[in-house]
């Protein structure tokens, strides 16, 4: 089912960024994520993986759209619908018009899997910006990753649900190693406290029923800074706008981590 | 010059076609509907008696996979909305092909007649037993608990193991059935493909351990308890290790 299995010879790290809860800032953090890794020369790939609700085209002001749609429907090639973007990465689209493969066919999965496989040697990352919530199609579409990202804010439903995201992951797919960055941070938290309390509840009522244990690495922490409030509306990209602020930063500390994570 | 559109030519109300419905009806052993023929009435009488055709499989009169895939998707919405736990039982007879081979595809009728029976004995009158392939059955177990599954499971296994066909004159016919069951993920918008496939691979995994046998996924747990919510908030108290609980308010039952 995985990707590595499909192909051989050298190819794209996959990361799966999913959250449980909507509206944390996954799409945010991919978007820009992908823009500070590519700042590190690595060669990157969005895909839009929340298929049906996709809203990447939005965050960084997309026009026009090629996307997966286009590709599955024999109208565009798979190249065509590589959008480079101004952040020096490269997006795939699904299209709201994908809203009819929330009913996850086998035929749709072999595209989605075909799809990101004929990609994927193109570049050093491949990240996944998956939808909201643990649905079947979430579910599958982290499957399809090596590594696992979950976005949470300290708010306790976002928590509940990255908890709940880690649970069923580790039961479904045998995931060992999560990785977490805690977004919209404010001044009285602590990104560190969060993981700690993540992985404690994690040891008790998770790990015990498995044949190993759950580690969760914090690749970072995202405070909550006036300088995202005004990129998402400008709909550009953080460094872009505010190179220097601290979201910024943190962000680059993100991707910092990340390559030093897979080597 | 362009010619003016033909006069529309005027028919008579066109004849319903009805035979075939009828023979249809007649001969799966349905009485024709009531009512003077060609009434309203009787109409939505031919309709119904048709529909419960389209949804029945026709040699055990169990719900065939047409109607059975319905009932899943009601199913998971279900699930998706309440939280329901819903089990897919997929119930296959073994090394069935050795039956009609040895017995005739009579003798391999009869087999899934009384196969079809016997779980229609087994489960409660609101869930759905369906024959959904050849020597192939499933059942739908709306709001089940996850320990009632195996038990299900359990008893259907050995009362199909118990059953002897009669066949004519020669010795009655048994046989033996693997099981392969999969909750639908509570709380979650999970969709049919998936769910028949997990079901199947654990049916899958029966067959392979040798078959007679009932085969689960490990449940899938999406849901946070109180106690795991009070321990992530720092409300509980927690020394590392230990189970040391906050003072609760006493309790005010007798």
């Amino acid at each position: 089912m995985s990707i590595a299995t499909t192909r051989a010879g050298p190819r794209a790290r996959i990361t799966a960024i999913t959250s449980g809860k909507g509206g944390v800032g996954k799409t945010f953090v991919a978007a820009n994520l992908a823009a500070a890794l590519a700042a590190s020369g690595q060669r990157v790939l969005v895909l839009d993986a929340d298929l049906g609700l996709a809203n990447l085209d939005v965050v960084l002001n997309l026009f026009p759209k090629i996307t997966l749609h286009d590709v599955f429907t024999g109208v565009r090639t798979i190249d065509e619908a590589l959008t480079e973007v101004s952040g020096g990465f490269t997006v795939l689209l699904a299209g709201s018009g994908l809203v009819e493969y929330s009913r996850l066919t086998s035929d749709v999965r072999e595209m989605l899997v075909e799809s990101i496989a004929t990609v994927a040697p193109q570049f050093d990352h491949v990240l996944l910006d998956t939808g909201a919530g643990i649905s079947d199609v979430v579910l599958y579409t982290v499957s399809l990753a090596d590594d696992v990202l979950v976005v949470a804010t300290p708010e306790p439903t976002s928590l509940t649900d990255a908890y709940a995201t880690i649970k069923v992951l580790a039961s479904t797919q045998g995931r060992r190693a999560i990785r977490l960055v805690v977004n919209q941070k404010l001044p009285g938290n602590d990104g560190r406290s969060v993981r700690n309390q993540l992985q404690l509840v994690v040891d008790r009522y998770v790990s015990p029923g498995l044949d190993a244990p759950i580690a969760i690495e914090l690749l970072g922490e995202v405070p909550t800074d006036d300088a995202v409030r005004e990129a998402v509306r400008r709909r550009q990209l953080l460094h872009e706008c505010y190179p220097g602020s601290p979201a910024a930063q943190a962000i680059a500390a993100v991707a910092t981590r990340m390559l030093q994570g897979s080597g | 010059m362009p010619t003016p559109p033909a006069p529309p030519v005027p028919t008579a109300a066109p004849a319903l076609r009805l035979e075939t419905a009828l023979a249809l009806l007649a001969q799966s052993g349905q009485s024709p509907p009531d009512g003077a023929p060609g009434s309203t009435a009787w109409l939505q009488g031919l309709i119904d008696g048709l529909c419960q055709l389209s949804s029945r499989d026709a040699l055990t009169g169990l719900a065939n996979r047409r109607h059975f895939e319905s009932v899943l998707a009601r199913e998971l919405d279900r699930v998706a909305r309440a939280g329901e736990p819903a089990l897919l039982l997929l119930v296959d007879i073994d090394r069935f092909k050795a039956v009609n081979d040895k017995h005739g595809h009579h003798a391999g009728d009869l087999v899934l007649k009384a196969v079809a029976a016997t779980l229609l004995e087994c489960v409660r009158p609101m869930d759905t037993v369906a024959r959904i392939g050849g020597e192939e059955f499933a059942v739908a177990l709306p709001n089940c608990p996850p320990a009632f599954g195996p038990m299900v499971a359990e008893r259907i296994r050995s009362r199909i193991e118990r059953l002897r066909v009669a066949i004519g004159l020669a010795d009655p016919i048994s046989v033996t059935a693997s099981l392969g069951g999969a909750f639908a993920p509570q709380w979650v918008r999970s969709n049919l493909t998936l769910w028949l496939e997990r079901a199947d691979k654990q049916l899958y995994i029966a067959k392979q351990s040798g078959r007679n046998r009932a085969e689960f996924e490990p449940a899938v747990v999406s849901q946070v308890s109180a106690e795991e919510k009070g321990l992530l908030f720092g409300t509980t108290r927690w020394e590392t290790g230990d189970t040391t609980y906050p003072e609760f308010p006493p309790s005010t039952h007798t």
